[in-house]
């Protein structure tokens, strides 16, 4: 900047620019992220074929849900075994709204599941704001064990065991327009579910990314870091804590929501206690409290079984063993990723790069006089 | 009259079960801190060997005794290879640890012994009582059960009041620091511990089993009851893991049997969060304050 060679009083450092400022607020950054995820998602969309786009649909609403859990897990030290349970309620929510001749727009639909679902989560969390560690494991487990009977025992309204069949909602004029303007295929209601998904992700990632940053996301790692602490700075320990479950079940209502019209069906068989440990093993391999570690465990749960299955079927084992052969690699890989690495694949990674970094410091401090 | 008499053997004869899976989670709990999800998935894999020798035409007893040697020998492994490295880390590790062995442990057992329903007979009969017009709910079956858990619990006390392996394991829990210092081997009954919940939890699968099904899945919904009978009774107290069992038995039952089967998960998810809220220590709390 300063080229004046008169003066011997050396320059100030260079302020950041005005677009490095504007880089450097999370608002900005966060909005740039999403954005990013949103035009590599359509990439995606348009540019595999129709499997492909129904896996990617469930990955939409898996790492939504592991959005929601990573965030109650790994910023406020909460567990939950019952976020099946609660996605459950956003998918009878959505289920029950779609069975009409003229249903609502989606957007208020996605609104009511996850209205439903924070409720829920609201009177799951009072109980869980009181309890740590084995005990909230446990009564999360009892939730997600107790749930379904209430779709048993309400017959009328939720079929029971066969379960609610979901309408998919008719892709719109204008949806069908943008698709043939940019593939020039022609959009089915499938493709319009896998978009619908693909929205709902960036906006849950928009706030999840804000929220981690913002005093909220403060508060609730002070909680999980230091009780006493936080609650000498004037932090409500309790209203923490069940904030963090309505957020959290919040998520797990728009994964609900979503995940219902992806697989058609809102029934006890979907969410069974195996779905709410697939959850935590997808948080727990990408890094407990990484929305990117999120994105990575959400995506072995997806690309994982069906490779598994072929690998197996192709080992001459029956359909049956097959179905099996993932969730046993789940339980292994999350009994070896606490062995061995318990930060997941982020923390691992962010280990390594600190580790390295410090190396780097140490060598470079006698030649550089900092 | 009859339907109420009935609920209540009903009740009891769950509640024995509850109260032994129970047992074994608190067998645990007290010396470890940790709740071992895998307890149920670990029993049912026993209970598949137990089937596995009946079909190959041993007596229901050689069957029995070898799935309670198998549950011991599981639970020894276990607490080595995957708990012991655990220890001292965080709270939350283990107990994701536990969950994934729940998970592995299930779909291993379904691999090796699909996942269709089997049936498990009994050594004794399932036909209820006579008595004059009374048509009880009390099978021979029922009585076989409730005098298998009464055998354990007279067993396990004894083994705790009477011997000095069990005046080691009590020293052991009550303070591991100082019966080190004493020269007890602390590691080697905690492995000890974890591989007598084995056994404990492999009776509680059986009882379940027999006169019945399995599937892989059997016993999800008595890993939910017996964690809550566990603490009912204060998660620490063998007498109140019995206590719990029997009581959530009989309020499960009355809640089948006088309001709607289905909403028997739901009757106990609200005994449990009750008596979190009121008496978070549990019925039998010895401490006054302890985090839950």
């Amino acid at each position: 900047m300063s080229t004046d060679i008169t003066t011997a009083v050396p320059a100030p450092p260079a302020g950041p620019s005005a677009m490095q400022r504007l880089l450097g607020l999370n608002l900005v950054r966060s909005l740039l992220v999403s954005l990013g995820v949103l035009v590599v998602g359509v990439l995606l969309l348009e540019s595999t074929d129709a499997y492909t786009n129904t896996q990617l649909s469930s990955l939409t609403y898996f790492t939504i849900a592991a959005i929601g859990l990573t965030a109650l897990t790994g910023l406020n030290g909460q567990i939950s075994l019952g976020h099946g349970a609660l996605m459950a309620v956003g998918a009878y929510t959505t289920a029950l709204m779609l069975d009409t001749d003229s249903p609502l727009p989606f957007p208020v639909i996605a609104l009511a599941a996850i209205v439903m679902t924070s409720l829920v989560g609201f009177v799951v969390g009072i109980g869980a704001a009181r309890l740590h560690g084995p005990y909230l494991a446990g009564a999360t487990l009892a939730f997600a064990v107790a749930l379904p009977s209430v779709a048993l025992y309400f017959k009328g309204t939720f079929n029971g065991e066969a379960g609610l069949t979901v309408i998919s909602p008719r892709p719109p004029e204008w949806f069908v327009s943008f698709i043939d303007a940019v593939s020039g295929e022609f959009a089915t209601s499938s493709k319009y579910v896998a978009y619908l998904g693909l929205f709902c992700l960036v906006i849950a990632l928009f706030f999840a990314l804000n929220l981690g940053r913002s005093k909220i996301g403060r508060h609730w790692r002070a909680v999980r870091d230091q009780e006493v602490a936080a609650e000498i700075a004037g932090i409500n320990l309790g209203r923490t804590r069940v904030q963090a479950f309505v957020i959290s079940a919040a998520y797990a209502g728009l994964a609900g929501a979503v995940m219902a019209m992806v697989v058609r069906l809102a029934a006890p068989t979907v969410f069974t206690l195996v779905l709410s440990l697939s959850l935590l093993t997808a948080v727990v391999i990408g890094g407990l409290g990484s929305i990117t570690g999120a994105f990575i465990g959400s995506a072995v749960l997806v690309f994982l079984p069906p490779l598994v299955t072929d690998l197996s079927t192709d080992a001459k084992l029956s359909d049956t063993q097959a179905a099996q052969m993932s969730p046993l690699i789940y339980g292994i890989v999350l009994v070896l990723v606490m062995l061995l690495a318990p930060g997941g694949v982020m923390g691992t990674l962010s280990m390594a790069w600190r580790r390295r970094r410090a190396r780097r410091q140490l060598t470079a401090t006698p030649t550089k006089k900092g | 009259m009859q339907h109420f008499i009935n609920v209540l053997l009903n009740g009891i004869t769950q509640g024995i079960v509850i109260a032994a899976f129970a047992l074994a989670l608190v067998l645990i709990f007290r010396s470890t801190r940790i709740v071992n999800f895998a307890q149920g998935s670990q029993a049912m894999f026993t209970t598949y060997i137990a089937l596995t020798l009946m079909n190959n035409d041993f007596p229901y007893w050689v069957a029995f005794l070898g799935a309670l040697a198998a549950g011991f020998i599981i639970g020894a492994v276990l607490e080595r290879v995957v708990i012991r490295p655990l220890e001292g880390g965080m709270e939350l590790n283990i107990v994701i640890a536990t969950l994934g062995l729940y998970v592995a442990i299930q779909a291993l057992a379904a691999i090796l012994f699909g996942s269709d329903y089997k049936s498990f007979s009994s050594p004794v009969g399932v036909q209820g009582f006579q008595v004059g017009d009374l048509n009880l709910a009390l099978t021979p079956t029922s009585i076989f059960v409730i005098c298998t858990v009464g055998v354990v619990v007279v067993g396990l006390t004894l083994l705790f009041q009477k011997t000095q392996l069990g005046l080691t394991m009590r020293a052991a829990a009550f303070d591991g620091e100082v019966s080190r210092i004493l020269g007890v081997r602390v590691s080697h009954l905690l492995t000890f511990g974890w591989a007598l919940a084995g056994l404990v939890g492999s009776v509680a699968g059986i009882l379940v089993a027999t006169g019945s099904f399995i599937y892989p899945s059997y016993m999800e919904s008595l890993i939910a009851f017996g964690f809550i009978a566990a603490v009912i009774g204060g998660l620490d107290s063998p007498i109140g893991a019995v206590v719990g069992g029997l009581i959530l038995g009989i309020v499960n039952s009355l809640v089948s049997g006088y309001l709607a089967p289905g909403l028997v998960t739901i009757g106990a998810f609200v005994v449990l969060i009750a008596v979190l809220l009121l008496k978070p220590g549990g019925l039998f709390s010895s401490t006054q304050a302890r985090r839950v």
